[in-house]
C-alpha cells in the first residue's frame, strides 16, 4: 500500500512535470518566435522609415540650396548682360542694380563690384569701403578669372565675417571685368540651419576641402567632418546613409548628399539614439511585455498543473473510495448469499435439537423422577438447550435479514416520526444503563419513500450500540436530523455519544460483518453491516467519526425523490 | 377432528418436511398434546397420503428436495380447497412465505420455532377451518 502511495506520488509529480513543460513550449515557442520576427521587422521597416525620412528631408533641402544658388547666380548673370561702360557709370549701374536686386530679394546681395582684368575692384556700390580693393591675389578672383561664371567657398575675406561671391564674367568694349557680388551669409545659413530633427539632428555644408561653409549652433569636430568626406561614395541628387561612430565612442547617423552648383556637400548627422528613440522606446516596451508574458506563463505553467494534479488526485481518491464501496458491497452480497445458506442449512439442526430437547422435558413429565438426585440438573441442562436453540435462531435471523433486508415494502416515511418511535422503544434499556438520549429533530423535513421498517432497524441498532458501549459508564446520545446544507436533496441523521470511542484500527472494519467488539456472545458483528447495506440499498452513505475517549458519531444521508420534495411543497 | 383412545378430541395433522428427525420429534410432542400427526417426508408422499385420508391442518416445509412447498401447496389446494396449510420455514424467507399466504396458506411460522407457539397456529387454523 505505502508502495503504491509512493508510486502515485511519483506518477503526480511526473504528470505535474509533463504539463508544466508542455505549457512551456506551447507558449514560450510560439511567443518568441512572434516577438523575435515582429521586433526584427518592425526594427527593419522603422529603420527603413527613418533613414527614407531624413534622407528627403536632406535631398529636399539640398535641392534647395541648389535653387537658391542658381537664382542667385541668374541674377547676376541677367544684371550683368545689361552692363555697358559705354552708356553708363559703373557707379550708376551698379546702384541701380543693386537697389533692383534689394527691392526683389531684401538683404540676400549685399554689394556689387566690378573688377578689372588687374584685379582691382574699380567700381563698388555696398555697405564696405572697398573701392579699388585689390582682389588680384585672392583664391576665389583666381580661380573667378577663367570662368564665365564662379561661386567661391565662404571665406571671411577683407571684411572679416564670413561671406562668399557670386562672380560672372562680363564683357563690355573689348574689355573683360569680373561683376561680383556678396550674398548675405545670414540669409544662406538660415536655409541649412533650419533643417532640425529632434534633439540632436543639426545639417551643415562643408566644401571639398571639409572646411565648414555654414554656421552651426553645435561645434563641429573637424574630424568628424574628415571622417564623412569619402567622396568617392557620393553621385549627384543621391543621398548617402550611413552609421559612424566619432572619437567619443558615440555613434551616429550621417546622411550627405552632393550638391550639383557647387562643390560642396550638405551633412546631416543625429545622434543614433536620438534618430531611434521611438524605436528604441517600442522595443522596450515589448520588452517589458515579453517578460510580464514569460512570468504570466511561468506561473501558469507552476500552479496550473499543481491545480490539475490536485484535482487528479482527489478524482483518483474519489473513485478508489467508491471502488472500495463497490467492493464492500460486493463482499456484502456475498456473504449474503452465504449467510441465507448456512441460516437455512442451521436453522432445521437447531429445530430438531430444541424439539428433541422439548421431548425428553415432555418424558421426564411422565416418569417418577421425585427421588431422581439429577432431575434439576436434567429440568436446568433441557432449558439451556432451548435457551441456546433460541439464541441460534437469533443469530441466523439476523443473518437472513442481513442478506434479504426483511421487510422492504416502500413507503413514504417521516424519519422524525420514526426516531421518536425507536428512542421510546430504547428509553426504558436507556433509563436502566444511565443513558440519556436527546433528540434534535428538525421540523419540515419531508417525507422519504423507503423501508420504515428498514429505517427502524438502522436506527434501532445505533441506539441499542450507544447504549452497549456506555453500559457502565452512561452518556448522553444526540440524535439530530435535518436537510442537508450542502446535498440539498439529502437528509442527514447524525447520532453522536460520549462513549469510549473506536480505535483508530477498528474504525475501519466496524461495518465488515461479523467485525464486532463486544464480549462474546454478546454481538453478533451483523449490526452496523446491516445497516451499512440497508443505507447503501436506499441510494445513501454512512460515515463514522470517533476518537477515544471523547465519542463516536454516525452520519447517515438518506437522498429524498424529487417528487416527494414537490409534494411536501404543495402541502 | 377424531377422539382418542382417552376420549379426547384431537386434531389431525399431516406434518409434512424432508427432515425425517424434526418430523418424528414433533409427531411425538404433538401426539401428547392432542393432536394426532401423521408423517409424510416428503411433498410427493404427502399428496398421496393426503388422496387417502383426511386431515383437519397441514404443516408443510416450505423448501424440501423433491418438491417446492408452493407447488405441494398448490396440488393440495386443488384436492381439498378448504384445508388450511401452515408453512414452516427453515429459511426465514419471509417473501416466499408470503407467496405461500398468496397462494392461500393460512400463515407462516419460521424454525426453530416454540411447540407452543405452533400448536396455537395450527388450533387457530383448525378453528377457522370449522367456522369459516
Amino acid at each position: 500500500m505505502e508502495q503504491t502511495l509512493t508510486d502515485r506520488k511519483a506518477f503526480y509529480h511526473i504528470l505535474s512535470r509533463k504539463i508544466t513543460t508542455l505549457i512551456l513550449v506551447v507558449s514560450f515557442f510560439p511567443m518568441l518566435l512572434t516577438t523575435g520576427i515582429l521586433v526584427y521587422r518592425f526594427n527593419l521597416t522603422y529603420t527603413d522609415k527613418i533613414q527614407a525620412h531624413i534622407s528627403e528631408v536632406v535631398q529636399k533641402h539640398s535641392q534647395n540650396i541648389d535653387t537658391f544658388l542658381s537664382e542667385r547666380l541668374g541674377n547676376i548673370r541677367y544684371t550683368a548682360l545689361h552692363f555697358d561702360s559705354m552708356q553708363q557709370a559703373p557707379k550708376i549701374f551698379l546702384q541701380q542694380h543693386l537697389a533692383i536686386l534689394k527691392s526683389e530679394y531684401g538683404d540676400v546681395f549685399t554689394d556689387l563690384g566690378l573688377i578689372n582684368k588687374k584685379g582691382v575692384q574699380f567700381a563698388y556700390e555696398g555697405p564696405f569701403k572697398l573701392e579699388n580693393a585689390d582682389y588680384s591675389k585672392a583664391q576665389w578672383y583666381l580661380k573667378a578669372i577663367d570662368k564665365p561664371f564662379f561661386i567661391s567657398d565662404v571665406f571671411a575675406g577683407l571684411r572679416g565675417h564670413p561671406h562668399f561671391i557670386i562672380a560672372v564674367k562680363v564683357t563690355s568694349n573689348g574689355s573683360d571685368y569680373i561683376l561680383r557680388s556678396t550674398i548675405n551669409f545670414g540669409a544662406f545659413n538660415s536655409l541649412v540651419e533650419n533643417i532640425h530633427i529632434g534633439k540632436t539632428g543639426l545639417a551643415f555644408l562643408v566644401n571639398s576641402k571639409g572646411e565648414l561653409q555654414t554656421q552651426t549652433k553645435v561645434g563641429i569636430n573637424e574630424s568628424i567632418i574628415a571622417s564623412m568626406l569619402d567622396r568617392s561614395c557620393y553621385k549627384d541628387n543621391e543621398t548617402v546613409f550611413a552609421k559612424k561612430k566619432d572619437a567619443s565612442g558615440n555613434k551616429f547617423i550621417c546622411v550627405t548628399a552632393m550638391l550639383n552648383n557647387i562643390d560642396w556637400i550638405m551633412v546631416f548627422r543625429q545622434d543614433l539614439n536620438d534618430a531611434f528613440s521611438d524605436l528604441w522606446k517600442t522595443q522596450f516596451l515589448t520588452l517589458v511585455i515579453f517578460i510580464l508574458g514569460c512570468i504570466a506563463i511561468l506561473s501558469v505553467a507552476f500552479t496550473l498543473p499543481r491545480s490539475i494534479v490536485k484535482l487528479i488526485s482527489s478524482a483518483d481518491k474519489k473513485s478508489e473510495v467508491m471502488n472500495k464501496q463497490v467492493v464492500e458491497s460486493g463482499k456484502l452480497a456475498t456473504i449474503g448469499e452465504l449467510a441465507a445458506g448456512i441460516a437455512h442449512e442451521i436453522n432445521n439442526p437447531v429445530a430438531i435439537m430444541v424439539e428433541e430437547a422439548g421431548w425428553i422435558g415432555d418424558l421426564l413429565e411422565e416418569e417418577d423422577l421425585k427421588e431422581c438426585e439429577n432431575l434439576d440438573e436434567f429440568t436446568r441442562a433441557l432449558v439451556q438447550i432451548n435457551t441456546q436453540g433460541k439464541r441460534c435462531k437469533e443469530i441466523t435471523h439476523k443473518l437472513l435479514s442481513f442478506a434479504r433486508k426483511t421487510d422492504s415494502t416502500i413507503n413514504d416515511v417521516q424519519v422524525n416520526e420514526v426516531i421518536t418511535e425507536m428512542v421510546s422503544l430504547t428509553a426504558k434499556m436507556a433509563r436502566y444503563n444511565n443513558v440519556i438520549i436527546e433528540t434534535n429533530l428538525n421540523e419540515g423535513i419531508p417525507y422519504i419513500r423507503i423501508s420504515p421498517s428498514e429505517l427502524q432497524q438502522v436506527v434501532l441498532n445505533l441506539i441499542n450500540n450507544g447504549i452497549d458501549v456506555m453500559e457502565k459508564t452512561g452518556g448522553i446520545i444526540k440524535i439530530k436530523t435535518k436537510v442537508s446544507a450542502i446535498e440539498k436533496n439529502n437528509l442527514v441523521i447524525s447520532m453522536e455519544d460520549n462513549g469510549p470511542g473506536i480505535a483508530k484500527d477498528n474504525l475501519n472494519r466496524i461495518f465488515d460483518p461479523f467485525f464486532t467488539t463486544k464480549a462474546v456472545g454478546k454481538g453478533t458483528g451483523l449490526g452496523l453491516s446491516i445497516c451499512y447495506g440497508i443505507i447503501e440499498k436506499m441510494g445513501g452513505k454512512i460515515d463514522v467519526h470517533s476518537q477515544v475517549g471523547v465519542g463516536t458519531k454516525f452520519r447517515i444521508w438518506i437522498p429524498f425523490q424529487d417528487e416527494i420534495l414537490e409534494k411536501t411543497d404543495n402541502e | 377432528m377424531t377422539r382418542n383412545s382417552k376420549g379426547k378430541n384431537v386434531i389431525n395433522v399431516l406434518l409434512v418436511d424432508d427432515e425425517k428427525g424434526y418430523v418424528n420429534v414433533l409427531a411425538n410432542r404433538m401426539s401428547k398434546r392432542s393432536i394426532n400427526a401423521t408423517k409424510a417426508f416428503s411433498g410427493t408422499e404427502a399428496i398421496q397420503i393426503l388422496r387417502k385420508n383426511d386431515f383437519d391442518v397441514v404443516v408443510l416445509d416450505l423448501k424440501m428436495e423433491d418438491m417446492d412447498g408452493i407447488e405441494v401447496l398448490k396440488i393440495m389446494k386443488k384436492m381439498a380447497p378448504e384445508l388450511p396449510v401452515i408453512f414452516l420455514t427453515g429459511h426465514g424467507s419471509q417473501e416466499a412465505a408470503r407467496e405461500g399466504i398468496s397462494f392461500g396458506a393460512f400463515d407462516y411460522l419460521t424454525k426453530p420455532c416454540e411447540l407452543s407457539e405452533l400448536i396455537e397456529k395450527i388450533k387457530e387454523a383448525y378453528q377457522c377451518q370449522v367456522t369459516g
